[in-house]
């Protein structure tokens, strides 16, 4: 395989990776934040139970988001570095300053939280978690304008000499439309992935009748928003569509899979392609309904992937525009039924909490649902990137193009085998504690005590 | 503001991004390395990491900052040595995974074997980047292969050369000392005199490696020939204040002894600077090809937006660190009861 192919795979296993993980730190923080402020307003000892396993949960999470997140910031210069030459003058900015402002913030007050109980006033301690909280997502918020900005870029100027995008409008940068509607759909995603995390556990201890009135409050809290973040998720997720449809056209219709210019456009249930991925060979199809998706109204024209790769060609010269369909197709089908399921399941509970949730039967099978925000994320990630392709920087750069020249095969060999390897371990010991803890319930304590472990292996006493 | 005075204030800032990076990781490091050594109970163990347990995340972001910043103020220099030293920077990732999630992972399973387990990836992701950090910024001072177009051209063991293999263990030998002191001053009871005994045989290490740094440097480097900016006495001082310490841990004034390794680490970063400045990345294969601030830099538009962000928050995110030191003042005892888990 050759170093593109490797850097690839490389770049979007890590990634991916650190996502299984961000989600949930951006959402569960509020969470921890408002429950240990309710503490402090009601002195109700449920609430600081509450905060203290949440909080469990939250940091065990928060420790990989972290070290895996420190590979990302890296290795665009390492193995993306044409990238950088090309994009430095803007992309690093928002980088910079997401460390600058957000990752200083986030983890000196987690510290501070962490450590701090009984050491500083309780309002010191109150506040750094709000802090810590509001860091995260205002790392998510300069990130995706990062991100954004690839997807669409503005505020530039090419410079003559170099051929390379200059910036020229910072405020343009920061008001990109396309980082802000990918923050209100993560931060929205990542409430929905937290307020499934905590129905699921929460419904595993309230079977078994382990402090029920711990777990039902939790349950109906994150009931609530969960419905909202939902319906958050599904609203700004059509809006994104319709952004999509005026500004990467090739996107929204590898999306659908409509390979010819429709007016108005079909939305398909279920397409069957050939073995090349570039041609249909069967498929059912509601009418109208992508025209609704895509411009607000049943009918207007939208392009088609013909259409799109012939204008294509022409602009930018011979190649493949078409990005893997499949993939695509099948990613914004998931997030999209999970959505809508999401939102069902949140009605459906806030429903059952009015009656004796403890003895319903299907209870025992509601832990399951942690599964869904995370598949729906993990989708919504591949579609909005390899939805891009052969684009690194829509329009101007292709990832072709962006990889560092000097690696070989054997270096990426050895760094790809390296993260997976120490990934692996690491979601191996990530598993076995969330799972620990969870089930543990509310009553152990956020360490096990000292006493049990006797002196250690490798120290001579 | 002019465009050379952006680019030589953004030079400025960065170096500050890394002196405090290696002033404030310098003693995590060291503390890392040596918490299999001095702790042998698991409370004491516990006790060691709580010296640093709220700061050390903190602490790291120095490093992402100093990243990012170079990213966004010289992208050709970071994309030049973040591809061009590709394996030693993944080795050192690697060691800051496996040592941020050991800090928080070694506690929260009673077998003994998964604690050490996990002190043991502690001290061995604490020296991987110690040394690799030491060997990277050695090879930058004495010049790597880069061609005409910024292009790397070495391998790994390029920089797996005698001079660059001093500056990583100078760099791990100092490092240590620092943790040692900085752990004689948070620590307290039989901790405290174990890691005193332990100072002692440091400092001797790291005088003596660092001496060989020195002598190396004038050998290596080019600096005699083609001084950047004339450090003065910068060197000497560095030096002298890593000689300095062990009359400090003799009498047992610790504050002292680490403000010395403390001024040391720094006065060694700033004379690197100086002798580097303007160039970034200086080129064996032809000096002309070295990358510069004025060759490297972004625009002069985005320094000067970044120059008003940083200018605005640095102060802020310096007042909020130093004010969780204050808060976190107090000494470490190895009693139960006040150990945070
Ligand atoms: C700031 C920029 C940025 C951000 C926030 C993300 N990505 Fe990305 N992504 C890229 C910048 C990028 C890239 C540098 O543009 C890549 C590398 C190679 C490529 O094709 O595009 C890329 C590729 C890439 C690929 C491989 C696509 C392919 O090669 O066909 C996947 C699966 C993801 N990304 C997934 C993600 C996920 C799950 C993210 C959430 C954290 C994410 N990306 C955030
Ligand atoms: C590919 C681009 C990305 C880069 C370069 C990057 C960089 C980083 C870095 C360096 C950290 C560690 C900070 C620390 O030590 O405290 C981190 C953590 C984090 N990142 Fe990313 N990140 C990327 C993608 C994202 C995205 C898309 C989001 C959210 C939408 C995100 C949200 C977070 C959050 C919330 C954390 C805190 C730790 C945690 O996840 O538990 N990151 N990231
Ligand atoms: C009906 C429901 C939904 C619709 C219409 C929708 C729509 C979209 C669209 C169009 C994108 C691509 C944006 C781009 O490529 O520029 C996207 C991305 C994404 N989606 Fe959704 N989505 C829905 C539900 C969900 C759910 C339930 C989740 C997770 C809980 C989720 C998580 C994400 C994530 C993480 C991304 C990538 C980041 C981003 O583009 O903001 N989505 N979504």
């Amino acid at each position: 395989m050759d170093p593109l192919t490797l850097s690839r795979w490389q770049f979007g296993l890590t990634t991916v990776y650190h996502f299984l993980f961000v989600p949930l730190t951006l959402g569960l923080g509020w969470f921890v934040a408002y429950m240990q402020t309710r503490y402090y307003q009601t002195k109700d000892e449920t609430f600081h139970k509450m905060a203290k396993f949440w909080g469990k949960l939250f940091l065990i999470n928060f420790a990989i988001g972290v070290v895996t997140g420190i590979v990302q910031e890296f290795q665009f210069g390492m193995n993306w570095s044409e990238y950088s030459r090309f994009v430095g003058d803007i992309f690093g900015a928002p980088l910079a300053i997401e460390a600058l402002l957000a990752f200083f913030l986030e983890s000196t007050f987690l510290g501070i939280w962490i450590f701090g109980e009984g050491k500083v006033p309780e309002k010191v301690h109150l506040a750094s978690i709000w802090l810590a909280a509001i860091g995260s997502n205002l790392s998510a918020l300069w990130i995706l304008l990062a991100n954004g900005w690839m997807q669409h870029p503005v505020g530039y100027v090419i410079d003559p000499v170099t051929g390379r995008p200059m910036l020229n409008d910072f405020y343009a940068l920061v008001t990109n439309p396309k980082g802000w509607l990918f923050f209100f759909h993560t931060i929205a995603s990542g409430l929905a992935t937290a307020s499934f995390l905590i129905l699921g556990v929460s419904a595993y201890h309230i079977v078994r009748q382990n402090s029920v009135t711990l777990f039902k409050r939790s349950f109906q809290m994150a009931a609530i928003v969960g419905l909202v973040a939902a319906a958050l998720v599904i609203l700004d997720g059509h809006t994104q569509g319709q952004y999509i449809y005026q500004t990467q056209p090739m996107k929204m219709a590898s999306i659908e899979a409509l390979w010819n210019t429709e007016q108005p456009a079909s939305f398909s249930i279920l397409t069957i392609g050939d073995l090349s991925g570039k041609k249909e060979v069967w498929s059912l199809r509601l009418p109208a309904v992508t025209s609704f998706l895509a411009c607000n109204n049943f009918n207007c024209a939208v392009r088609g992937v013909y259409d799109i790769q012939a204008q294509y060609q022409q602009q930018y010269g011979p190649g493949d525009y078409i990005p893997l369909m499949v993939v695509t197709y099948w990613a914004f089908r998931f997030m999209f039924l999970i959505g809508f399921l999401m939102a069902l399941l949140a009605i459906l509970f806030l429903f059952a909490l009015r009656k004796d949730i403890e003895k319903a039967k299907w209870m025992k099978w509601v832990p399951w649902v942690i599964v869904l925000p995370y598949i729906a994320n993990i989708s919504g990630w591949l579609l909005t990137e390899m939805g891009r392709q052969p684009w690194i920087v829509q329009g101007l750069l292709k990832v072709q193009d962006a990889v560092s020249p000097n690696l070989t095969t054997v270096d990426l060999l050895i760094s790809l085998i390296g993260y997976v390897v120490v990934y692996g371990s690491l979601a191996a010991a990530d598993f076995y504690l969330m799972r620990k803890y969870a089930i543990a319930g509310a009553d152990v304590p956020m360490q096990e005590s000292v006493d049990v472990a006797s002196p250690l292996v490798g120290a001579q006493d | 503001m002019s465009y050379q005075f952006l680019q030589t204030l953004w030079f400025v800032l960065i170096a500050i991004l890394w002196i405090g990076f290696y002033f404030l990781e310098g003693f995590d490091f060291g503390v890392g390395m040596l918490l299999p050594f001095v702790g042998k109970k698991d409370v004491e163990r516990r006790a060691i990491i709580n010296t640093i347990g709220s700061v050390w995340d903190g602490n790291e972001v120095w490093l992402l900052t100093a990243g990012g910043a170079t990213f966004a103020a010289f992208p050709q220099w970071y994309a030049t040595m973040f591809s061009g030293f590709y394996l030693a920077l993944f080795l050192l990732l690697v060691g800051l995974i496996i040592r941020g999630v050991a800090f928080e992972y070694r506690s929260k399973d009673p077998n003994p074997k998964w604690r050490s387990t996990f002190d043991w990836m502690i001290a061995v992701g604490s020296f991987l980047p110690a040394l690799l950090l030491g060997t990277a910024f050695a090879n930058l001072a004495r010049g790597v292969p880069i061609d005409a177009k910024m292009m790397y051209t070495g391998n790994l063991f390029t920089l797996l050369n005698p001079y660059g293999l001093i500056g990583g263990l100078a760099t791990v030998s100092v490092f240590l000392l620092h943790g040692a002191n900085f752990l004689g001053l948070k620590l307290d009871g039989e901790l405290r005199e174990r890691v005193h005994a332990l100072s002692t045989k440091l400092y001797i290490a790291a005088a003596v490696i660092t001496t060989l740094l020195l002598i190396g440097t004038y050998i290596f480097t080019d600096i005699t020939s083609k001084l950047g900016i004339n450090p003065g006495i910068t060197p000497i001082a560095a030096y002298l204040a890593l000689l300095l310490t062990i009359f400090f841990i003799n009498r047992r004034m610790e504050g002292w002894a680490f403000i010395m390794t403390a001024l040391h680490i720094v006065l060694t970063q700033v004379t690197f600077f100086l002798l580097m400045f303007p160039r970034v990345m200086i080129s064996s294969t032809n000096p002309d090809f070295s990358l510069t601030i004025y060759n490297a830099s972004s625009s002069q538009y985005t320094l000067s937006v970044m120059s008003i962000i940083a200018l605005i928050f640095v102060p802020i995110v310096l007042a909020y660190q130093g004010w969780t030191y204050y808060m976190f003042r107090k000494r470490i005892t190895t009693k139960k009861e006040s150990l945070v888990y």
